[in-house]
């Protein structure tokens, strides 16, 4: 909403201090977005007549321009404009003149043809908003003069107002005004009008069929009008608020909306004097809005229409072509009502069509500021039609739906204290609330007072409502600053902790985290070799390669891959903590947080060894299913981790096939956890065990082993054949190759036995030896020599 | 006499070899055979030693004895001397040959980085913890009544249409559409915290958020928003502006002071946006926040008679493009290594 420092001030006496006034309007929640000088003289511009006009053959673009700026010598100027003509006076910027965007104007032409100055449009030198062509001025405008003092242009101020959706009044002129004038304890003027009618009794009829929707309908009519061109501060003052001057009538009507936030309709009267009828549009119905543009209308539309059903406006929103202001209208039927927000928010919605009228009906006007608004209109109008005759009869149709002029809502004190943590007596809490229009009355109850809310804040209604408007006048700086001391302790949860650990760990690890987008393409999960029957799909995507919900965080892990293979990137490590979204059962998905690291460039023991340094670190387990391969992974080099049936991640190389797909080259080493499942199960701490004093004894044992018999479980075999004795014992080397048959590798163990109590004899060590080969023997290995 | 006096120059003599032997060693292993030697059966001193016996005199023998030992004494001190010095030029020596480039290593392994998100994320609820909060979280993809109704946006609340929502598609024929949403604000979870904690509550939430908007250099449809409420008796709108203000100096710096100022949000009333600046600084808007809206309240099962609560929330994306001066917010999402790796 743009507010005028000058249009603001005729409403009270708010000061020339604009800095001060757009402090003051901020923190009363009407947040100043920004404060922009306008009408400030540039200097160097003056007034030149067009004394001819040449084209170049070398220059289609532009006109070279003679001007004459009253010193009767012919200066002349390359011009990009086309809407002028020999004879028209223009704002000329002078050599050396600074102008309002940064540049200075200078002698340098086109085709080594000098320009003596620049001519200017509206917009280049802050006095229109039109930048479409140069800015004409009246014929007989003297030459040689400040543009602006030819003009009798004042400067003004601009505020430019973020009005929340609780403040339905404050996207008028008034409405600020008011809540100002509260806040710097200034006396609020309303513009003085004259609200008798004059003319003998003229009714146009109204019949509401949709009550609920339209409420309120009044119609008064005028006559005598003369329809013209509006004043120049008229014309000024729109153009500053961002509007076009149309003509006098269509002026004064944008000129009450914005002044008294009353959207309003003239009518040309012939078209509508017979009578509205206001009611609901019929399915597929066709209308054409003053913008030439033919809508469809659906049921619950609501339409004004006139005597003969023919649609008129639809209501709240946008008026009709055929019934419109022409030069030719003479008398004028004007229409203020009051409309139902939410419905004219729903249809203003569907028909993706925002006026300046569906903005305030959308809020909510003031259902009781019609009289005013249309004694307004008849008085701006007069200005230009001084003949104007307001007839007497006016329709002022009213429903039940209407609300109340004054609702009431009880508001305990101690509410405003446990709240805002101040003491407001009910005199103090008047005192706060009067100058905004409320009431306040004593109630039978001690401590609760009656507030009578005003008819133009629809956004109040109950006690916390009250409590608010409290808080604005009586100021947020005011209400202190108190740090509360909080009785919880401030600490993470176990899971949150232990996250921080495995992002510690996973990054020491060597990858870096990335955030690929969890909306997948369709097929995107079908690339990767999962099923997209569980996945869930947006509704209303963006674009439609965004349209699908993941299920695991392989996909947008492969992107990634692939993005920063494409980009020459070595050693590629990355890793991902987030959500995936699977269909479940319930009305929410089985939504879970999931760990997903891959290396490129490596193969599945390095997936096994992520593994194994995770699963220490986070302190679980898992058996690691490789007769069960997940889905989308090497078939032969790669594992489920599963816990009994419970799968809690995935371990190895992603499938070749995949990785083709995904455009990526060599291998890909994965590891995907379960964390919802993982990062709960929080281990006990471990138990100290005591560090052995004696001596401990290592050999190391290397045997040629069938690929057929997993490394896993000659570790295992060692282990039970070790005992107690057996305190470490490590795969350090695994060879393939000359020496050994091909179905098998040899695989290198050490081995560390310890007492607790006693240093190990040589016969007690040979003898856990002899035992460690025999086990490894029965699951079909050899010993080296 | 004579032969005693012919012992003592053996002796000598004995010493003068030992020692010449000592010092002709040039390095410590030879020394160690010198010493070796000298130690063994066939040493000039062990022959004197072995002949002791043979010298009937008792006094004789005993002063025989004692020069035998003093020569042997003073032999080992020589090995001693000559050892250290030995093993000292060795060091020096070893030193003096073994220099190394220490810019020449090859690195094993790379340490990776969190996401400057993530990192921004953890920041917030550290200077949280200490103020006395627990961290909350909550599902990404909500009902309707979490993320609207409850926060006091019932079904045709005109608010809702500007959180540019982004619904599921409906998995079966009787789910109501748009009944199922991915969250637009962390929001639900103060509902959920609400049902499952009992006041006194202190917590924030961070998270993952969407909206409908289409990427540009300051917008994502996908993320971050980090949320607060505390809700306890006799929690009032100054507390609410306290711990915004001790949030600010203890997040971005002692230097800097926040304020409140009249804003509009469904869930809360009265609303605020707030700002922080610098001494003398410009204003800067940073989140929205407010007193909890007895609605709200009671849709977290809380009686607003008895209690009430503040909340407050903004935006973590932009908190991390400004402390790393990121041009274009989308840069952090390309997951591109060679910007990641800039913040580990």
């Amino acid at each position: 909403m743009k507010i005028l420092h000058s249009w603001l001030n005729e409403f009270a006496d708010f000061g020339s201090d604009v800095d001060a006034i757009a402090e003051r309007i901020t923190q009363l929640g009407l947040a100043v977005e920004s404060v922009d000088r306008v009408g400030t003289p540039v200097k160097g511009v003056i007034t030149a007549k067009v004394l001819r006009l040449e084209k170049h053959p070398d220059a289609a673009k532009v006109t070279r321009v003679y001007v004459d700026a009253g010193d009767g010598v012919e200066r002349h100027v390359w011009c990009g404009a086309t809407n002028m003509q020999a004879g028209d006076i223009v704002p000329l910027a002078t050599l050396g003149t600074n102008m309002p965007d940064g540049r200075v104007i200078t002698q340098r032409g086109i085709l080594g043809i000098d320009s003596e100055g620049m001519l200017c449009s509206g917009t280049e030198i802050g006095l229109s908003s039109d930048g479409s062509g140069l800015l004409i001025l009246p014929q007989g405008t003297a030459l040689g003069l400040d543009v602006y003092e030819a003009l009798g242009v004042d400067s003004d101020v601009v505020f430019d107002l973020d009005v929340t959706r609780n403040r339905p009044d404050c996207t008028g002129y008034l409405g600020v005004a008011r809540d100002l004038a509260a806040g710097m304890g200034k006396q609020l003027t309303l513009p003085k009008i004259d609200q008798s009618s004059t003319g003998k009794s003229l009714t146009v009829p109204v019949t509401i069929s949709a009550p609920e929707r339209c409420s309120r309908f009044t119609v008064l009519v005028m006559t005598g009008i003369v329809v013209t061109q509006s004043p120049d501060w008229i014309a000024r003052r729109l153009a500053r608020a961002g509007m076009r001057s149309i003509n006098n009538v269509v002026d004064v009507s944008n000129l009450v909306n914005l002044e008294l936030n009353q959207p309003n309709h003239a009518y040309d009267f012939d078209a509508v004097k017979d009578g509205f009828i206001v009611r609901l549009a019929r399915d597929g119905e066709q209308f054409t809005t003053l913008d030439s543009v033919e809508r469809t209308l659906s049921a619950s539309d609501l339409l004004i229409c006139n005597a003969q059903d023919q649609p008129v406006g639809i209501a709240g929103i946008m008026g009709g072509l055929q019934s419109e202001v022409t030069d030719a209208t003479t008398s004028i039927a004007v229409e203020i009502a009051y409309f139902e927000p939410d419905a004219v928010r729903a249809t203003s919605t569907r028909l993706a069509l925002r006026t300046e009228a569906s903005l305030r009906f959308e809020r909510g006007v003031d259902p009781y500021g019609l009289d005013f608004a249309v004694a307004r209109f008849a008085e701006l109008l007069r200005i230009t039609c001084p003949d104007l005759v307001v007839h007497s009869g006016g329709t002022d149709v009213r429903t039940d739906a209407l609300p109340a002029q004054v609702r009431t809502t009880l508001v305990r004190l101690n509410t405003i204290k446990r709240v805002l943590g101040i003491d407001v007596s009910a005199k103090a809490l008047e005192d706060l609330l009067a100058p905004i229009g409320f009431t306040v009355t004593k109630s039978s109850n001690d401590g609760v007072v009656d507030v009578g809310i005003p008819s133009w804040r629809n956004d109040c209604n109950i006690e916390i409502d009250i409590v608010e408007e409290v808080a604005r006048h009586y100021g947020y700086d005011n209400l202190g600053k108190i740090v509360p001391t909080s009785p919880v302790h401030g600490r993470l949860s176990d899971v949150q902790r232990r996250r921080r650990i495995l992002r510690e760990i996973v990054v020491s690890l060597g990858a870096s985290e990335a955030m690929p987008n969890p909306f997948l393409a369709p097929g995107d999960l079908a690339k990767v070799g999962l099923s997209e029957d569980n996945a869930l799909k947006l509704a209303n995507p963006l674009v439609t390669e965004e349209s699908v919900l993941r299920t695991s965080l392989v996909p947008g892990m492969l992107k990634s891959i692939a993005y920063n293979q494409s980009h020459r990137i070595r050693d590629i490590s990355l890793f991902e903590i987030g959500h995936v979204y699977p269909q479940g059962t319930d009305v929410l998905p089985d939504e879970f947080e999931s760990l997903c690291i891959m290396v490129a460039g490596a193969d599945a023991s390095v997936a096994m060894d992520l593994w194994s340094q995770v699963s220490s670190a986070l302190g679980v387990g898992a058996q690691l299913a490789q007769d069960q391969p997940p889905a989308g992974y090497h078939a032969t080099r790669s594992a489920q981790l599963k816990r009994g049936k419970m799968v809690l991640g995935s371990v190895g190389e992603i499938d070749p096939t995949v990785l083709a797909n995904a455009g990526i080259v060599g291998r890909v080493a994965s590891l995907e956890v379960n964390l919802s499942v993982v990062l709960n199960e929080v281990p006990k701490p471990q138990s100290a065990q005591v560090v052995s004093k004696y001596p401990s004894s290592d050999f190391d044992l290397a045997f040629v082993v069938a690929n057929s018999v997993p490394a896993a479980n000659m570790v295992k075999a060692l282990r039970q054949a070790g005992g107690n004795l057996l305190i470490d014992v490590s795969l350090f080397d695994i060879y393939r190759g000359k020496g050994v048959s091909e179905d098998a590798r040899s695989l290198a163990y050490r081995l560390r036995l310890q007492a607790p109590d006693r240093t190990l004899t040589d016969v007690e060590v040979s003898q856990v030896r002899a035992k460690c080969i025999a086990a490894a023997e029965k699951l079909g290995a050899t010993l080296r020599g | 006499m004579s032969s005693s006096s012919s012992l003592a120059s053996e002796i000598s003599q004995a010493q003068t070899e030992a020692l010449s032997a000592i010092a002709g060693a040039t390095d410590a292993a030879a020394l160690r055979g010198v010493q070796a030697e000298l130690a063994g059966k066939k040493s000039a001193l062990t022959v004197l030693r072995s002949q002791l016996g043979k010298i009937q005199d008792a006094d004789e023998r005993k002063s025989a004895g004692q020069a035998i030992n003093a020569c042997a004494h003073s032999i080992e001190i020589a090995i001693a001397e000559r050892m250290s010095s030995l093993l000292e030029a060795e060091r020096a020596q070893q030193v003096a040959t073994e220099a190394m480039d220490l810019s020449e290593f090859v690195s094993a392994k790379r340490r990776g980085s969190t996401h400057i998100v993530t990192q921004a994320t953890q920041r917030l609820e550290d200077v949280f913890i200490g103020l006395g909060f627990q961290v909350a979280e909550g599902p990404e993809v909500e009902t309707d009544f979490y993320n609207f109704e409850a926060l006091n946006m019932p079904k045709t609340h005109p608010a809702r249409s500007e959180f540019d929502t982004m619904f599921i598609e409906p998995t079966s024929a009787d789910q109501e559409p748009n009944s199922v949403l991915l969250r637009t604000h962390t929001s639900p979870v103060q509902i959920r915290v609400m049902q499952t904690w009992k006041p006194p509550i202190y917590a924030v939430m961070p998270g993952r958020v969407f909206r409908r908007d289409t990427p540009d250099a300051t917008h994502m449809p996908v993320f971050h928003q980090i949320e607060g409420i505390v809700v306890d008796k006799g929690i009032t709108f100054a507390h609410l502006a306290g711990i915004i203000e001790a949030f600010t100096k203890a997040f971005f710096g002692n230097e800097f002071t926040s304020r409140l100022r009249p804003s509009f949000f469904p869930f809360t009333e009265p609303s605020a946006e707030f700002d922080i600046r610098r001494a003398n600084g410009a204003w800067i808007e940073l989140g929205g926040c407010g007193m909890m809206h007895p609605n709200v309240l009671r849709a977290g099962g809380i009686d607003p008679d008895e209690y009430t609560g503040f909340a407050f929330g903004f935006g973590i994306d932009r908190m991390a493009k400004e402390r790393h001066n990121v041009e274009d917010i989308r840069e952090m999402y390309t997951n591109d290594l060679r910007f990641l790796r800039q913040f580990s």
